[in-house]
């Protein structure tokens, strides 16, 4: 698997995504597809034919408005019809800004109130170790996210849990919908915190480059007792210059049909 | 039976317990009450499937619809007002919307906190609740009533809120009751005025009835306790019959029972109502001899409120 040109596709369709309706979270779904690459395409084990299989790894993406490139994984990975990409927040659609497990096949958990999903993993991760089905369950959550109180209580009682089963992201795009994260309430040192929580950490400088997060997650993979936190510093809008360039504006930014030619034809 | 004398917490402990043993999908999470409601043991017999978090209930409620999404049943416990106002989202996004199977247990309900005050005494938590969709409110009434609504409790599939009283309720159902998740129950026919109560008012309600016969006027008491969905068929025919209404609740009088009815009856058949409970305001420290009284929540309060009604009956 070429990760880094399947990034590529994948932000491609992302961006048709959100393209077809002209708003969304562009900036939080770029900053994660290589990740998404990464788990989708080498590490999960899934069968796209039976999204509810026993046993099945899992993710749970938290930080749930970045539900449109998880959309465009699945959709690639066969779960629905590509099709369905173009009906994105339209009336009665399977795929909503944030992620819905009982509306879209291969969504493991309905998220978007932020903190929640993290804890929600906690409990994934707790039930796959009192059946004993040997599941890794993978959850991401954002940098601005970490600011919500829900995620340190979910964080002390997965660390004191020793739920090594569980392998969670931080997204640290370094923004959030106000500003940058820095100015609004700074959420650093991350690495020392999730230590000081009881978790094995693992930092990735460049958190785009799908052979830092391949790596990190075998090694997460070895953690006998403690789950793993991999804090990827990525860039939001990640891959698209002049979205990148927005800044924290492209949280959620309106996308005209000359800027989504534009943005396809730099990931060409 | 010994229900009589026993704690509803110990009575729902058992239960749980029997349950577990029999069920490996059942768990229970705790938020540091455990050892206040009676379920230690169950910690120490099921170490895997009954654990603490501590003091995080956004955190147990979430963890609790993680689990539920595996295919388990958990139950959550706290106190009320932490059961549920403190938790108000994660009991909306993570149980309902994302259609999970929740069992939130919520004991000392409103002035039955007692000592620890208005800090604790949920006033409100019904009305925090009620209106998340697809939320199903049940409040035990005694002993009996508990372990006859349990397996109805274990075979639902969804969130459930059961708002349950922690020391030795007064007895109200025989051993031969029949019960129903979704009915109300009528515990005495008459055909002067509807009392609906729910928790420890149905045993104020009763007394009430008992001072109301000696005045020649015969009360229909019924017990809703699921106050949601409630059960508009059985109250819409006693209203119809009595033509008036008073409801009893431990709860503030806004968002809970009396609340539900008027809905209830105002889309269907409005007839006056008089309501008993707490009236917009917060709990304090007392005991229940203290705070019944000063919340106007006696049976003698409840007469009043009869008679006040009928007053204003068409």
């Amino acid at each position: 698997m070429n990760f880094k040109e399947k990034a590529k596709a994948i932000r491609r369709s992302t961006i048709e995504t959100i393209g077809s309706l002209g708003v969304g979270h562009i900036g939080g779904s770029l900053s994660i597809v290589d990740v998404l690459v990464v788990l989708y395409y080498k590490h999960m084990n899934i069968d796209p034919a039976n999204p509810k299989m026993p046993g099945r790894d899992r993710l749970i993406i938290s930080k749930g408005h970045s539900g449109p490139a998880l959309y465009a994984v699945l959709a690639d990975k066969g779960y629905f019809d590509k099709s369905w990409l173009l009906t994105l927040n339209r009336p009665h659609t399977s795929l909503p800004s944030h992620c819905d497990m009982n509306l879209t096949p291969g969504v493991d958990m309905t998220t978007g109130s932020l903190g929640q999903g993290f804890s929600c993993a906690v409990g994934v991760a707790k039930a796959s170790k009192i059946v004993k089905d040997h599941a890794i369950i993978y959850t991401i959550i954002g940098d601005g996210e970490s600011q919500e109180g829900q995620i340190w209580e979910a964080g002390m009682f997965a660390g004191n849990a020793k739920l090594n089963n569980l392998i969670a992201f931080t997204d640290n795009n370094h923004a959030q919908i106000d500003g940058f994260t820095a100015d609004i309430n700074c959420v650093d040192p991350l690495s020392k915190k999730w230590k000081a929580f009881g978790w094995n950490v693992i930092e990735i400088s460049d958190g785009n480059d799908p052979d830092q997060i391949d790596t990190a997650i075998i090694k997460a993979k070895t953690s006998r007792s403690k789950p793993t936190m991999i804090i990827l510093n990525t860039i939001k809008g990640k891959g698209v210059s002049f979205i990148e360039k927005a800044g924290y504006a492209n949280h959620n930014m309106p996308l005209s049909q000359d800027q989504v030619a534009m943005a396809l034809k730099e990931l060409e | 039976m010994m229900y009589e004398t026993m704690e509803m917490r110990q009575v729902f402990a058992n239960e749980l317990d029997k349950a577990m043993a029999k069920n490996k999908r059942i768990c229970l999470i705790d938020a540091d009450l455990c050892k206040a409601n009676g379920r230690a043991s169950l910690d120490a017999k099921y170490p895997k499937r009954a654990f603490n978090v501590g003091v995080a209930e956004a955190n147990m409620i979430s963890i609790a619809a993680g689990m539920s999404s595996y295919g388990m049943i958990p139950f959550v416990a706290t106190f009320t007002p932490f059961a549920t106002r403190r938790v108000c989202d994660q009991i909306a996004i993570s149980c309902l919307y994302a259609q999970q199977n929740v069992k939130i247990i919520g004991s000392d309900p409103g002035l039955t906190a007692e000592y620890n005050g208005g800090t604790h005494m949920s006033v409100e938590d019904i009305g925090v609740i009620r209106s998340i969709p697809n939320i199903v409110i049940f409040e035990p009434v005694d002993n009996t009533q508990l372990v006859k609504a349990f397996p109805q409790i274990l075979k639902y599939v969804g969130t459930m809120y059961i708002r349950m009283f922690r020391k030795v309720p007064t007895p109200v159902f025989k051993d031969n009751y029949h019960f129903d998740m979704f009915s109300a129950d009528i515990i005495e026919t008459g055909k002067d005025v509807t009392i609906i109560a729910s928790g420890i008012m149905v045993s104020a309600a009763l007394e009430a009835s008992k001072i109301l016969k000696k005045a020649n006027i015969n009360a229909e008491i019924i017990n809703a306790h699921t106050i949601k969905p409630i059960d508009i068929n059985t109250i819409l025919a006693s209203v119809q019959k009595t033509k008036a209404v008073v409801t009893c609740e431990n709860h503030n009088i806004i968002g809970g029972l009396y609340s539900a009815v008027a809905e209830a009856l105002s889309a269907n058949d409005p007839f006056p109502m008089e309501a008993i409970g707490i009236k917009d305001r917060f709990g304090q420290v007392g005991k229940l001899n203290f705070l019944l009284p000063e919340y106007e929540m006696t049976p003698e309060d409840i007469v009043k409120a009869v008679i006040k009604v009928l007053d204003r009956k068409r």
